[in-house]
């Protein structure tokens, strides 16, 4: 029998293109007749458009079109609507063109298209355009004061909607008795996804066909098909082909209806030739829709024996200009629901105010909830931890969820299916050497170093969800997904997934699962995902929902494939199917290995089917749509050694460790890489990244010169191992991968650095601590201490 | 429109004769003009890194020159490096040790470390994350990018295979 591939750190087969210059993105495409858009943006975060005079970029040389709001609105283009609807939501308008007002700087007030991109950005520097400005807003908290300046007219308090999950009486009653409390104001910083790979979309429309090819940056085509045909152009469903070909980088900003991709899909009919656009990083910054940005209060009540009895939680989550695919979902459901955390705490209660602000729109970004969650709640755990003179980790193992309590059901909706969290809490404890690492700090302060340790235990949600729940919570989707396994007569197997693969490997680790299902070469195994005009429905991958639900669908395909192999091979070996196994990549009667047929026979008799039972159809393939039953939930623990200069303020990460809980591996290469870049964004957030807007919605870090990506000398290597606890529900027992990382790293690092400056009486200071503002708190503290 | 200028690069091995406005970026003449989209452009400041290419056996940022500066000189891009049939120990790195997730600034980090190689064959890990500092890679937290340029560096001293963490 062939080699079990499941668990083995496979080679990626997407590799070989990538690494010679041949991947296929959007941006590499170059169709006949080609011609190229470029946006006017707004520079101003809240105006009025007075006029637009098109007539010079008009008459530029190259120039084909210059395209309004009021003219796709004429021609019928309708707003773009959100995929995520709580009672009570304000969804104003979103129009790809604006053409009242512009909302927030990069705003597109008109669209040039022309021969070059050259001349498409030349042109829309001549678009004259009247803007009155108006005061903007850019804070959350500022947005909500009285009398702030309005983003929609139609939405006067700025408010988008309000949120709340569990029982406030009984929280308020465990806050009045509490033995201890702390509270937390916290802000988390508002990140800029920043794939490597800028956002292109590449349009074309067939007259004689009246069809249309969108070639964009994707995380899932199917959904940007349903809402451009049945939402925003009306175009016939089956009259628009999405694909997204390599796509570099997503961490969500890929997932949602963007302007642009309407604006291409008009002007290619428009014109009759293919319209391409791509982002220069710095439309990125402005138009990529960001991630967190929350302004909290939070609160953490304990009894004398040092267990968490509540969790109080109060969030501005600014949700910028305007609504994007899954924005609403992300602060509350995404979040509220994370805040028991690994912890056994009985009451919590968390209430959302989501204003709109003059900002870029505010939506999923790795983690996407989860890492705001985990960072308040760890934040708390550590601050209670030392008001208790606990040692935090001594705190986190009193109050964790014990092994024998799963199913566990939280106070926040959640619940847990699995979990066992002290035993994975101990691996890293002494993979790390916890106890020395302390002596080593208590040595180290005594020498003027300041080294800080930071320990999580997280637990995420992800493996987007049963259809059913996630529609009663308000998602305008399912989220299901489906495969098709398609056999070929020479024994050669297509997958097709609804998910999306845009540096997660699937095309390696898929293949290697349907190979051992199969009982066949991996090599004979190709997936195909990205398309379309090629794939049954699927709603894409983010929430790390591409192993537990995808992965799910193709293996109840492949099973489907096999009960249909062993029909035919009982058929041709003249015996029972019930009689037929499949062993050593053979349909063989059992006990008699020498009656046996293998794959490449069957699948070709499936096609020839000259010789075939009378009541089974030719053909074999087999499509399945899964619904999972809950939610997968991934857990771990993370720690990371910092030491902080106190002359410079500088911190330098020293270790990072990490073991994390994913079910089992498919492939550990590919699960490690996963694990490794969570974890830099994650550290990202916490040291070096911030998009700041001025109070009057100008982003004041609109590129790299100022926005502070973590480079190859920001991190150290990363020391990782896992446990394994399988998830109940699906049929491999896998759990996702792809946000742990960033979920658990920010709270890590963070606490880390607020555990080294803790000789010097710092609580808690807010993210990213940057030289600067370590620096500063530590000369405040010390002249603090120098006046007492 | 400024008038065109006639340049010669050589690029892969391979002579062109262009015409180009003054203007037009290198990173943009090999993709648009020679339809070599291996080299991507992931910012517009000069500072992801994706569009490094070898010229005259130099690692530069090919949006930080224009085409007519090219003039004359020798071009490697990631086309030339190596091909899958016969790799560059650096490509081969980058491939073994997963030093790529998403791809796209794979092209630029690999002539970047291909660039640190010549100068440096056998760089610490230290040295190897800051030669890299000009290139961003958003997927892999640098570990194994890492990894891959401790491979090509250990291949290239004849050390086959050698996974220099492990």
């Amino acid at each position: 029998m062939a080699e079990k591939l499941f668990g083995k750190a496979m080679k990626r087969v997407e590799d070989p293109r990538f690494i010679t210059g041949t991947g296929n993105y959007t941006d590499d495409m170059t169709l006949p007749g080609m011609v190229h858009a470029a946006m006017v943006r707004s520079p101003y975060a809240h105006a009025r458009i007075k006029k637009i005079d098109t007539s010079k970029a008009q008459a530029h040389p190259g120039v084909l079109a210059v395209i309004t709001g009021q003219e796709m609105k004429d021609a019928g283009i309708n707003s773009i609507p959100t995929g995520w609807l709580h009672p009570g939501i304000k969804t104003p308008p979103h129009y790809a063109i604006t053409f009242d007002k512009a909302r927030h700087v990069g705003d597109i007030v008109a669209a040039v298209i022309a021969e070059t991109r050259q001349i498409a950005e030349d042109a829309a520097q001549l678009v004259e355009v009247d803007y009155e400005p108006l005061p903007a807003v850019s804070l959350g908290s500022e947005a909500l004061k009285p009398g702030a300046p309005a983003v929609h007219d139609d939405v006067p308090d700025n408010v988008c909607f309000t949120w709340s999950i569990g029982d406030k009486e009984a929280v308020d009653r465990a806050f009045a008795s509490a033995y201890k409390t702390v509270k937390l104001k916290l802000r988390n910083n508002r990140l800029v996804p920043n794939a490597m790979e800028p956002r292109a979309s590449l349009a074309q429309y067939h007259k004689a066909s009246d069809e249309y090819t969108l070639w964009t940056t994707s995380q899932n085509p199917h959904i940007h098909r349903l809402l451009i045909a049945a939402f925003i152009m009306g175009i016939p469903e089956h009259k628009l082909r999405v694909i997204a070909p390599d796509v570099g980088g997503g961490f969500g900003s890929k997932i949602y209806q963007y302007p642009e991709e309407i604006i291409v899909l008009y002007a290619a009919k428009k014109l009759g030739r293919p319209v391409k656009w791509t982002a220069r990083r710095s439309e990125s910054f402005v138009t990529d829709s960001h991630g967190r940005d929350h302004e909290t209060v939070a609160e953490m009540a304990v009894d004398q024996n040092g267990k968490i009895t509540a969790v109080r939680v109060d969030t501005i989550a600014n949700m910028g200009a305007y609504l994007t695919t899954f924005a609403p979902a992300v602060p509350t459901y995404l979040y509220g629901c994370l805040l028991a955390g690994t912890y056994t705490t009985p009451h919590i209660y968390c209430h959302v105010t989501a204003p709109f602000t003059h900002t870029t729109p505010v939506d999923a970004y790795r983690g996407a909830g989860r890492p705001e969650a985990t960072y308040l709640l760890e934040r708390l755990v550590d601050v209670m931890a030392h008001e208790l003179g606990m040692d935090p980790v001594e705190f986190r193992r009193k109050n964790l969820i014990p092994p024998d309590a799963f199913p566990y059901q939280t106070p926040v909706a959640l619940q847990y299916d699995s979990g066992n969290y002290e035993a994975n809490l101990d691996k890293a404890l002494e993979m790390v050497g916890y106890k020395q690492l302390r002596q080593q700090q208590e040595e180290w302060r005594k020498q003027g170093r300041y080294m800080g340790i930071g320990v999580v235990t997280y637990i995420e949600a992800c493996g987007l969800a049963p259809s059913a729940l996630v529609g009663s919570l308000g998602a305008q989707a399912g989220q299901w997904e489906s495969a098709l396994v398609r056999v070929m007569p020479t024994g050669k197997v297509e997958v097709f997934t609804g998910t999306h693969s845009h540096g997660q490997g699937h095309e390696t680790a898929f293949a290697q699962v349907v190979a051992d299902e199969l009982q066949i070469p991996v090599e004979d195994v190709v997936l195909v995902h990205g398309d379309t005009g090629r794939m049954p429905y699927g709603w894409g991958s983010y929430g790390s929902r591409s192993a537990p639900t995808g992965l799910s669908a193709i293996v109840l395909a492949t099973r489907k494939i096999i009960d249909k192999a062993k029909k035919i091979a009982a058929h041709l070996l003249e015996a029972a199917p019930e009689d037929i196994v499949h062993e050593n990549g053979k349909f063989m009667v059992k006990g008699v290995p020498d009656k046996a047929k293998t794959f490449f026979e069957i699948a070709l008799q499936a096609h020839l089917a000259h010789n075939y039972p009378a009541d089974l159809e030719p053909g074999l393939e087999a499509t399945h749509f899964y619904d999972p039953k809950n939610f997968v939930y991934p857990f771990g623990t993370h720690v990371a050694v910092v030491e902080v200069d106190p002359e410079t303020g500088k911190v330098k990460l020293l270790r990072y460790l990490s073991v994390d809980d994913c079910g089992p591996v498919i492939n550990p290469l590919i699960a490690e890489g996963q694990v490794h870049g969570g974890i830099a964004q994650g550290l990202g957030q916490a040291l070096l990244e911030e998009a700041v807007y001025d109070p009057e919605g100008q982003i004041l870090s609109g590129n790299f010169l100022e926005y502070t990506l973590p480079r190859a000398d920001d991190l150290v290597q990363i020391e990782h191992d896992h446990t394994v606890t399988p998830c109940p529900h699906n049929p491999l027992g896998v759990k996702g991968i792809g946000e742990a990382g960033t979920i658990a790293s920010t709270a890590a690092i963070a606490n880390a650095v607020m555990d080294a400056l803790r000789p010097f009486g710092i609580v808690h200071l807010d993210m990213p601590y940057t030289p600067e503002k370590v620096w500063r708190a530590i000369q405040h503290s010390r002249l603090a201490q120098a006046a007492d | 429109m400024a008038e065109k200028v006639q340049i010669k690069v050589v690029v892969n091995g391979v002579e062109h004769h262009s015409e180009v406005e003054p203007r037009l970026l290198l990173v943009h003449y090999l993709r648009e003009t020679l339809g070599l989209t291996g080299t991507h452009v992931g910012c517009d400041t000069s500072q992801c890194g994706a569009c490094t290419v070898h010229l005259d056996g130099q690692a530069v940022k090919s949006c930080t020159l224009f085409a007519v500066q090219a003039d004359g000189s020798s071009i490697t891009t990631i086309e030339g490096l190596g091909s899958v049939d016969k790799l560059h120990p650096v490509q081969e790195g980058f491939w073994e040790m997963h030093g790529l997730q998403c791809g796209f600034c794979t092209p630029g980090m690999i002539m970047a470390a291909a660039d640190l190689l010549n100068r440096n064959p056998q760089p610490s890990e230290e040295e190897i994350r800051h030669a890299l500092e000009g290139n961003l890679c958003r997927c892999t937290g640098y570990h194994n990018i890492v990894r891959a340029v401790q491979y090509a560096a250990n291949k290239m001293a004849g050390k086959v295979g050698v996974a220099a963490d492990d």
